[in-house]
């Protein structure tokens, strides 16, 4: 009797063993990520691809989660992907906040990372983190192959300077979408000094119709040339049709538009993704805001349709790529834009994103609105001259 | 009286009430039969082994301590909303706004967590909002009721119609309390605060959900079983005339009974937006507005087998969505998954209250029909 009771005794201090040398190995990192919609929509497909490259260059398990809304279910995806081992929890639409928070308080283990939000750097927990990247860099290249080629229809005879006005589809009067234009018009006006722009918003993220409405509008107003920050090919479609050039986001549109499309900017996430894979591999912490720059990798620009853009588009793109890089080139220079006619040297932005909506932190530095600079996505909502919203009076 | 020659091959009569055993039969043949196909399907697309296919319908809802809880809660959360339409049922009140009742329920919760968290303290918000969830859903339940007692409208679109409804002035409320401001969504309510959420109790996240369930759901069978407004309802089922020779109000009983239904799915929006997700999205119900009404007729209209027939259907959609999960498959499979197993299981219930009748078998039918 007494042989079995130590037999047993010995049996299950070996079992109780077992669970306590697996835990002592190194954490294996697995990544779980939260996508809104499938590969069908680009703004997805764009971060889908992002992440299976950089799992597989790190060589790490990943588990990829779809057509997440931006809801409690985002919690409950959030959650299951942390119960289910991960080391590393990814969400990637901006709605998808605050559920992330919620499961990063729950899993103080588990990193939470989530692209595009606005809230790791208030919110003070240790294991959740934004991302973004300074897009406004690769619409500021991309607004300068723009502003090239309206130079060249000037030259042409098509226009005189005076009617270089450039039309640009919305999606929503965010920060995201203004700092993105005007980054844009900034490029165009680097080269074309007389253009102006026309500004239309459809207040969807998604909506083919109201974006090629919103594109036929602002062709029939004048516009020489349209970009978009949308994520349908409503806007480069109707271009195509009216034969007008024009710029695309997120993806190239140049099999639809061969004739019309000049170049693209996207932001490529793999970068990032890396970065949050190594760190937790090293045991060292995530940023809590983390931008990526053209010099990361994060901001690409796509070819350049040689067909549609004027002579010597690539050169000069490489060159104030360069420029941009080495900081000789600044985007927000407030030097380059007015505001009410005055050059601004004081400028409080909305960083803390409290839902009070007050603008709390001086921008303006050292002559340049610090964009990116307080927190990862951007704030950059001044409304400059040379810029006209319709339908905003 | 049809000739010989013209009778068809195949036809399909009523039958005699069968034995428990068999019907039960029946049922688990079907679940069986379910789960053989979903399987042969998984294998078909993922080349798995079905057994562990099985395993991981099994682990998505059981396999650790937080996704049992997870589990309970759901059904906890299926089941009050299907205690909530069954009272309706039960009249032959066919009540399939019980998606639009709890949407309000959690409409009315979010609106007194957020417009009074900086005037109340913590617990009259909780009272505010038991008490305007339940008015919300009843609300939403009696003015379908009305139109039916009052001018005999067909309740099932009237109650259909309202979840429309509902769900735009959902919508509508995500826009107008956005947060944070660009997104059109709520995002958490009281995040940091905590305003209006319910205490958890001994550290578990969902178990006052389940208690409180569970007590509705004894309380209700109670009602159903042995109260005089219970034996009404089953009166007014059974045969409206009847009920009015036995001089049942039939449409205080109606009104009544809605009234119920409604609180109970008010009450069920409120855990689900109090105590569960402390949020508010046109999608917080997930469906379980229809769901319940396959609970319920399942379960007979009985309030304690209604217990296990939302765990089952808690336990298929889990499973589903775990093995959609683990072998790389989009989320739509786990909804054909879910979709093979319901087909079965309602399915069932056809050839429980019918037989099939070949042609052959015609004279041995007749005698069944004695």
């Amino acid at each position: 009797m007494k042989k079995l009771v130590a037999l047993l005794v010995a049996l299950m201090l070996c079992l109780a063993l077992v669970p306590a040398m697996a835990e002592e190995e190194t954490p294996k990192v697995k990544v779980g990520f939260i996508f809104l919609h499938d590969e069908n929509s680009t703004y997805d497909k764009n971060f889908i691809d992002a992440a299976v490259a950089a799992c597989e260059a790190q060589g790490v398990e990943y588990v990829l989660k779809t057509n997440i809304p931006e809801g409690q279910e985002c919690y409950d995806a959030a959650a299951e992907l942390a119960d289910d081992k991960c080391t590393i929890v990814f969400a990637d639409s901006f709605g998808h906040e605050s559920y992330m928070i919620e499961a990063a308080k729950e899993f103080p283990n588990v990193q939470f990372c989530h692209a595009t939000g606005t809230k790791a750097h208030t919110e003070g927990l240790s294991n959740y983190h934004n991302a973004f990247a300074s897009i406004y860099e690769g619409r500021f290249l991309a607004g300068v192959a723009a502003g090239m080629k309206l130079n060249e229809m000037i030259e042409a005879g098509q226009f005189t300077a005076e009617e270089a006005k450039v039309g640009y589809v919305g999606a929503f009067p965010y920060a995201e979408v203004k700092s993105g234009y005007t980054s844009f018009f900034l490029g165009v006006r680097s080269v074309c000094p007389s253009a102006t722009m026309e500004v239309t918003f459809t207040n969807s993220w998604y909506d083919e119709a109201l974006e090629k409405e919103g594109a036929q509008l602002l062709i029939n107003n004048g516009c020489k040339l349209i970009s978009q920050h949308a994520d349908s090919w409503g806007a480069p479609t109707a271009c195509e049709n009216a034969g007008v050039p024009n710029v695309s986001y997120n993806g190239s549109t140049e099999s639809a538009c061969p004739n019309t499309y000049i170049v693209a900017s996207r932001i490529n996430w793999q970068p990032y993704m890396e970065y949050m894979i190594e760190c937790v591999k090293k045991g060292e912490p995530i940023a809590a805001d983390w931008t990526g720059t053209i010099a990361t990798g994060s901001v690409e620009l796509f070819p350049v349709n040689e067909k549609a853009a004027a002579a010597g588009t690539v050169e000069k793109l490489e060159e104030v790529k360069n420029a941009l890089e080495d900081g000789t080139v600044k985007v927000f220079d407030t030097a380059t834009f007015t505001v009410k006619g005055e050059t601004i040297t004081t400028y409080k932005a909305d960083v803390d994103d409290m839902g009070d909506f007050v603008p709390e932190t001086e921008a303006i530095e050292d002559g340049e609105f610090q964009e990116s600079k307080y927190r990862s996505a951007p704030y950059f909502d001044v409304n400059i001259d040379g810029i006209t919203i319709l339908g905003a009076d | 009286m049809r000739k010989e020659g013209k009778e068809p091959l195949i036809h399909i009569s009523k039958r005699a009430a069968l034995p428990w055993y068999v019907a039960w039969g029946i049922r688990a043949a079907a679940i069986v039969l379910a789960l053989v196909v979903s399987a042969l399907i998984c294998v078909i697309m993922t080349g798995q082994n079905p057994l562990q296919i099985y395993g991981a319908m099994f682990t998505g809802s059981f396999g650790t301590v937080r996704k049992t809880w997870v589990t309970f809660q759901d059904v906890a959360m299926l089941l009050c909303v299907s205690l909530a339409v069954t009272p309706a049922f039960r009249m032959r009140f066919w009540n399939i706004g019980g998606e639009g009742q709890t949407m309000m329920g959690c409409l009315a919760s979010a609106a007194c967590m957020i417009l009074l968290r900086d005037v109340l303290p913590n617990w009259a918000v909780i009272v505010c909002m038991v008490v305007s969830s339940i008015a919300a859903g009843a609300i939403w339940a009696v003015i379908p009721a009305i139109f039916k007692a009052k001018w005999n409208t067909n309740e099932t679109l009237f109650t259909l119609m309202m979840n429309y409804v509902a769900t735009q002035l959902v919508a509508f409320f995500c826009v107008v309390w956005e947060s944070p401001k660009g997104s059109g969504k709520i995002g958490i309510i009281n995040g940091n605060t905590h305003v209006g959420w319910l205490p958890e109790i001994f550290g578990q996240k969902y178990l006052l959900n389940i208690v409180i369930v569970l007590i509705l759901c004894v309380l209700l069978y109670i009602y159903l079983t042995y109260s005089k407004h219970g034996y009404e309802i089953s009166v007014v089922g059974e045969s409206e005339r009847t009920a009015r020779y036995v001089g049942i109000k039939v449409s205080r009983v109606i009104i009544r009974t809605m009234l119920l239904s409604g609180a109970l799915c008010g009450i069920a929006g409120f855990l689900l937006t109090g105590g569960t997700s402390h949020t508010m999205t046109t999608t917080l119900t997930d469906s379980r507005g229809f769901t319940a009404v396959m609970v319920s007729w399942l379960a007979k209209f009985n309030p304690v087998w209604m217990i296990l027939t939302s765990l089952l259907l808690v336990f298929l959609d889990r499973g589903a969505s775990d093995i959609s999960s683990k072998f790389g498959l989009n989320q739509s499979f786990s909804d054909i998954i879910t979709g093979v197993i319901l087909f079965f299981i309602i399915g069932c219930e056809f050839f429980i209250t019918y037989r099939i009748n070949f042609r052959k078998a015609a004279g041995k039918e007749a005698e069944t029909h004695v």
